[in-house]
């Protein structure tokens, strides 16, 4: 496991197999996952801890992350498989947690699970 | 990645939210690249300056951070959306203008040079050889680090930025001894400018973080940004090391064959309505040239001619923006083709260039055709 950014939260699993684009498919007021394409489209990102493969896409998707942060509809936190810097740096900006989980962790897993994440923690994943 | 205990008591948010943030995003962007510690650097270059690409977003959150944020190094400024000076020909809308007005104010708040290039190693003094600098843009990078002796990792317009706060980023692999993955030998006989824009788009697409070039003779400085220009569009890469490299790396030809692929892809239109010089910006060397290429002829189409401010007023002086004024140039200084909202597609359908950087954003962000040609063929066919 590898910490991009770091925080303690408490949550309910919203989980895509499919990667994020943000810059653009993410409605920034509301966190509504608008791309007709993917798998949580019409879903929002609010206030859960959002678990999906990688974001993709412009970097300036980075400022989006920022903006649903300062909306009030961004996630508690994200997990993903993949560190790419759109997702990195726009949790770092939003002082969002972020880890990244190899892949049978990830796979462990499932939607609508309610989780405990503390990167200070020795356990940092706890399934409750 | 280890801090040191100053570095661990800003993460922490002892010297403020500004330098907490900045400091995630240097720890997030160094655990996302495997770097082990952060290193000091000299100067920065800043991308995320158009309104066209950070849009409200960006504005808001660097009208907001600028309240407090201070650079702490030399930091430079990417192109913004348009030329103050004659925006009013181009018929943007007032809340664009006013946007960026206010992306340039807040960048200006927080001491950042307002130089609206993506040129800084022309514009700017080169620091001495092996020196540390974190630059944003893409073609600079490249730049810097293959041809200007610098080392900067690919940075981010969030990375680079939260450099330019601290003075400090990542140590990741192109700071190091970087060795390619791959090798790319030149086969094509005498190439132009368009050529080694191509070269690079294509090294771009197979490189990781660097590749080697073999085959390559002397290039003038044209040639050289249109190759850097052209691996920034196209992917992570950011060094070219010029050489065979050894004999595991896998080799790869860039021939005729390859050539052509990358024109097709690039390549829509026979024509272009308006032609466009400059991306990256033209530097006053470029300039010069064209101004003696353009002697007693006149261009038969609109020709836009993108040039950093600083170049543009020494251009006046010597007096090359008269002689590309009568010629038909319109001369446009802190702006760029690449992600202008000056060409679009309601009043455009093709746009002319010798850019192969230019023709990428144009094609997939401006939503126009494009048509290639190399300097010496636009001038032999759209001027008399």
């Amino acid at each position: 496991m590898k910490v991009l950014v770091s925080g303690k939260v408490q949550g309910t699993v919203l989980k895509s197999k499919d990667a994020i684009n943000f810059l653009g498919t993410v409605d920034k007021k509301t966190g509504i996952i608008s791309d007709k394409n993917h798998e949580l489209y019409q879903k929002s990102i609010k206030d859960v801890i959002l678990v999906f493969p990688s974001g993709v896409g412009s970097s300036v998707g980075a400022y989006t992350i920022y903006s649903i942060k300062s909306n009030g509809s961004a996630p508690l936190a994200m997990i993903c498989t993949k560190a790419d810097l759109t997702v990195a740096t726009g949790c770092a900006l939003a002082n969002i947690p972020l880890i990244i989980l190899p892949d049978e962790k990830f796979d462990s897993i499932t939607n609508g699970m309610k989780l405990t994440l503390d990167t200070d923690s020795s356990n940092p994943l706890q399934y409750q | 990645m280890e801090l040191t205990k100053e570095e661990e008591s800003a993460l922490k948010g002892e010297h403020g939210e500004i330098m907490q943030m900045a400091y995630r995003i240097l720890v997030a962007t160094g655990e996302a690249t495997d770097a082990e510690k952060l290193v000091p650097i000299e100067w920065t270059h800043l991308s995320g300056v158009n309104y066209n690409t950070i849009g409200d977003a960006g504005e808001e959150f660097l009208s907001s951070i600028s309240k407090d944020a201070r650079v702490k190094v030399k930091t430079t400024l990417n192109p913004m959306g348009f030329d103050i000076d004659n925006v009013s020909n181009y018929g943007l809308d007032e809340n664009f203008i006013s946007k960026q007005l206010s992306i340039r104010n807040s960048y200006e708040t927080m001491g950042v040079i307002p130089s609206f290039s993506c040129i800084p190693y022309e514009i700017f003094d080169i620091p001495k050889d092996g020196t540390q600098v974190a630059f944003a843009e893409s073609n600079a990078a490249i730049h810097a680090n293959s041809y200007d002796n610098l080392k900067t990792n690919k940075e981010s317009a969030f990375s680079a930025l939260a450099s330019a706060l601290t003075g400090k980023s990542p140590y990741s692999s192109l700071r190091k001894e970087d060795s390619p993955n791959v090798t790319i030998r030149m086969k094509v006989d005498n190439p132009n400018e368009l050529t080694y824009g191509m070269l690079g788009f294509f090294a771009g697409k197979v490189g990781d973080t660097s590749v080697n070039i073999s085959g390559l003779g002397a290039m003038d400085n044209r040639q050289c940004k249109a190759m850097c220009g052209g691996m920034g569009t196209s992917g992570t890469c950011a060094k070219f090391i010029f050489g065979e490299g050894d004999s595991e790396t896998e080799k790869i030809d860039f021939d005729e064959k390859a050539m052509q692929n990358v024109h097709d892809e690039l390549n829509t239109s026979e024509k272009g309505d308006i032609i466009t010089l400059g991306s990256p910006q033209l530097g006053l060397e470029e300039i010069s040239e064209l101004a003696g290429k353009l002697k007693g002829r006149t261009f038969e189409k609109r020709c836009m001619i993108f040039t950093p401010r600083t170049v543009k007023e020494q251009a006046r002086k010597i007096g090359y923006t008269n002689e590309l004024e009568r010629a038909g140039c319109e001369i446009l200084s802190d702006c760029c083709t690449c992600l202008t909202p000056l060409i679009n597609k309601d009043n455009v359908d093709a746009v002319t260039t010798n850019s192969i950087k230019g023709a990428f954003y144009l094609k997939n962000s401006n939503g126009v055709d494009v048509n290639l040609k190399s300097l010496s063929q636009i001038i032999e066919d759209e001027t008399r």
